[in-house]
């Protein structure tokens, strides 16, 4: 409380005025419910991440560790399961789209206030079912592959349950979200002036709808099995452990493009702004959202080259997932033309846009040696699907995330960060990130399996190295925590557009009052036309 | 929202057409839910068509039948009844969202017999994939009836508190929309189960 005096108070406090639990908990602001969402979603990140550091280090001694392998494959599990369904695929949509696509759309709130609340609680109820499966906890990955999941003894129905309820909460957000697009959207503010976050969080919001009632009925049918003795996916009764796999991936790929989505978004936003130039290809990098969208659906099967799965199905997943690579393509090559010749000014969001167009460009690249059939054989449930799958979603969605907290961090609190401890904790996070999942790319190809509690001796220098960096990973991200917690209370007051960027949330007061603007703008033009007359830095 | 007044250019039917496209996506999650289960019955169709051919003659094809008639009907007044709150006819509605309700009463008290009756000939879910699948297919469609009648029978009280007229009638028709999907589904249900062998 003695800190508190220290800070400089800011002179309004907007939608933050209101105080205590009641005024949270039952609040219809986007704001809030957004805010909460961060807060939920970042807090499991954490968690997420403290069983992570455990697998790791578990993983630097090649035989029998601290922990037993049962243990081992229960860690992997929940720290499988709580990233992906608790942190990342909530984690943009809910809490930065929640917050920003009313404000840049100069709405005063989503569609339906009520149902987002709802959405929100159904989300917090839904991670209490979870936590309850931990009495009894799952040791299946977090793929629930049958016939395993139908016959263990762990709690698979209670954290079905559980991620059904999460699931349901998604698509009630997406379905908030693409109202909110579609009719409250200012006026003036036609499809094309749109800023690029709002047509990645639609096409997000799309797949949300269309893909998550998939695995919502596949946890039914799994929870129908393992309750009713029926045998949808036992062989031994007349079923097919392949059609839990077509279920599954069905949802978890599109998702993929769910967790990646928002995070292109966010980088669309902000290489322009510190690149001081207009986007290069606005329509090219919209569309292409709403094309990688459509085709996520249509890859599920390379998940499945070597479950049994037809050649000729093989062969035509294998073309289609090639597929996919060319909208991802374009918005790469639009984001570097922007920073071409662009007046760059390194910032941290900066900093972090642009680990993650490196990062992305790497677990891109490698999903291609994973979507080829020949070399997937290969590679196929080792360290370098690991690898991959890290670079694009960790050092991909992640950083998109981080880009996002320190770009919009003086819109969402009224302070800004300090650049000097923010830069500090890109540092250890970038060396950290690569020096924790490169050496798992030579791993994988080396012939280490993914999810083996023990290996052979001769991987053990790889894994010491990988172990080491997600020390260096840790210490960055609590640099970057601590530095979010510090300057929330003492970060010094920021203006209305510290970054002088021309999308409608920068427009209104940090932070931004309840109903968001004075009066509701109207927009005439689109919001990437930097570095040209009027722009105030050049 | 504080005490501004609203802007008139978001105001002018706002609200039906943002409700029309909620419950429309909402549908579409729905399509999705079901979906699942249709190719799940299309797989096993043709994995085991002997067996499925078995089963489904001991299926009653009066009950579900019955059945049908009995969704169409309600699917009719809550039709009629969402055309009489158009005129601000409220009484008209309150009797028609009452009808409704007995008629889907009526539908899940059918729906009872026929699977009492399934259980003392020792049929369960268990007993091959077609029965699972049939559990599992209706099963999930009468928890969208209990979820409707629980929506109907809200309409229904706000009815009576008079909260509906011929300018506002929005949560009758989004719940009218969501009522004919329950119908819809039950309609390839009927025919996918009972009728062909």
């Amino acid at each position: 409380m003695t800190e508190r005096a220290a800070a400089v108070p800011l002179a309004d406090r907007g939608y933050l005025t209101e105080r205590g639990f009641r005024a949270w908990a039952t609040t219809l602001d986007h704001k809030r419910i957004g805010v909460m969402y961060l807060f939920t979603t970042l807090f499991f990140f954490l968690v997420g991440g403290l069983f992570a550091i455990v697998i790791r280090l578990k993983l630097m001694t090649p035989g029998p560790g601290f922990i037993s392998d049962h243990t081992y494959n229960v860690f992997f599990t929940i720290h499988g399961a709580l990233m992906i369904f608790i942190f990342v695929i909530p984690a943009i949509p809910s809490s930065l789209g929640n917050f920003f696509i009313p404000l840049l759309i100069g709405a005063r709130d989503v569609a339906f206030p009520r149902l987002n609340l709802f959405s929100y609680w159904l989300f917090v109820a839904g991670i209490c079912v979870v936590f309850g499966s931990l009495l009894n906890p799952m040791d299946t990955g977090w793929t629930f592959y049958a016939p395993y999941s139908t016959r263990t003894a762990a709690a698979v129905t209670v954290l079905a349950f559980g991620l059904f309820m999460t699931g349901m909460s998604t698509i009630l957000t997406g379905l908030n979200f693409v109202v909110t697009i579609h009719k409250l959207r200012a006026p003036g503010m036609t499809w094309y002036r749109m800023p690029l976050f709002i047509w990645a969080m639609y096409a997000t919001s799309i797949i949300n709808v269309l893909a998550t009632p998939v695995i919502g009925i596949t946890f039914l049918l799994l929870a129908a099995e393992r309750l009713f003795g029926i045998g949808f996916f036992d062989p031994a009764k007349g079923g097919d452990p392949l059609l839990f796999q077509h279920f599954f991936w069905f949802y978890s790929h599109p998702v993929v493009y769910v967790m990646i989505l928002p995070a292109m978004g966010i980088i669309s936003e902000v290489i322009p702004v510190f690149a001081r130039k207009p986007i290069f290809g606005y329509k090219a990098i919209a569309y292409s959202a709403l094309a990688i969208a459509f085709i996520s659906f249509l890859v599920w099967g390379h998940h499945m080259f070597v479950s049994g799965m037809s050649t000729v199905a093989g062969v035509i997943f294998s073309f289609l997932t090639f597929f996919v690579a060319v909208p991802t393509g374009i918005k790469i090559f639009n984001w570097i033309a922007t920073l071409y010749k662009g007046s760059i000014h390194l910032d941290s969001p900066m900093l972090y846009a642009l680990t993650f167009i490196f990062h992305f460009i790497i677990g891109g690249l490698t999903g291609m040696f994973l979507g080829a059939l020949g070399t997937d054989v290969h590679v196929h449930d080792t360290y370098f699907l690991v690898g991959h799958f890290h670079y694009t979603i960790m050092g991909g969605t992640i950083m998109g995330l981080f880009a996002g907290l320190h770009y919009w961090f003086p819109k969402m609190t009224g302070r800004l960060l300090d650049e000097l401890r923010a830069k500090l904790a890109w540092l250890f996070i970038i060396v950290g990130f690569n020096v924790t999942f490169f050496p798992m790319f030579i791993l994988g190809y080396l012939g280490m399996p993914r999810r083996y509690a023990e290996y052979p001796p001769r991987f053990q220098t790889l894994h010491i190295v990988s172990t080491v960096g997600s020390w260096v990973l840790t210490i960055g991200i609590a640099i970057m925590f601590l530095n979010f917690l510090r300057c929330m209370r003492k970060g010094q007051p920021a203006p209305a557009n510290p970054w002088r960027a021309l999308t409608l949330e920068w427009q209104t007061a940090s932070p931004p009052a309840t109903d968001n603007f004075e009066t509701i703008p109207t927009v005439t033009t689109w919001p990437y036309g930097y570095g040209k007359k009027g722009d105030a830095g050049e | 929202m504080s005490s501004r007044p609203p802007e008139p250019s978001l105001a002018p039917a706002g609200a039906p057409e943002k409700a029309r496209l909620g419950i429309w996506t909402f549908l579409a999650t729905e399509v999705l839910l079901f979906g699942g289960l249709f190719t799940a019955y299309t797989v096993f169709r043709i994995a085991h068509p002997a067996q499925f051919h078995s089963d489904y003659l001991q299926l009653n094809r009066l009950f579900g039948a019955l059945n049908t008639v009995v969704l169409i009907c309600s699917s009719l007044s809550v039709a009629i009844g969402i055309a009489a709150i158009r005129q601000g006819k409220e009484r008209a509605l309150q009797r028609c969202l009452i009808i409704t309700l007995l008629l889907a009463a009526a539908f899940l008290g059918i729906k009872y017999l026929e699977w009492s009756d399934h259980f003392a000939h020792g049929i369960y879910p268990r007993t091959s994939i077609f029965f699972a699948l049939y559990y599992t297919m209706t099963g999930l469609h009468a928890l969208h009836v209990m979820a409707g009648m629980g929506a109907l029978t809200t309409m229904l009280v706000l009815a009576r508190r008079g909260k509906f007229s011929a300018e506002y009638s929005t949560p009758v028709e989004i719940t009218g929309i969501y009522w004919h999907f329950v119908d819809l589904v039950w309609i390839y249900l009927f025919p996918l189960l009972y009728l062909i062998g």
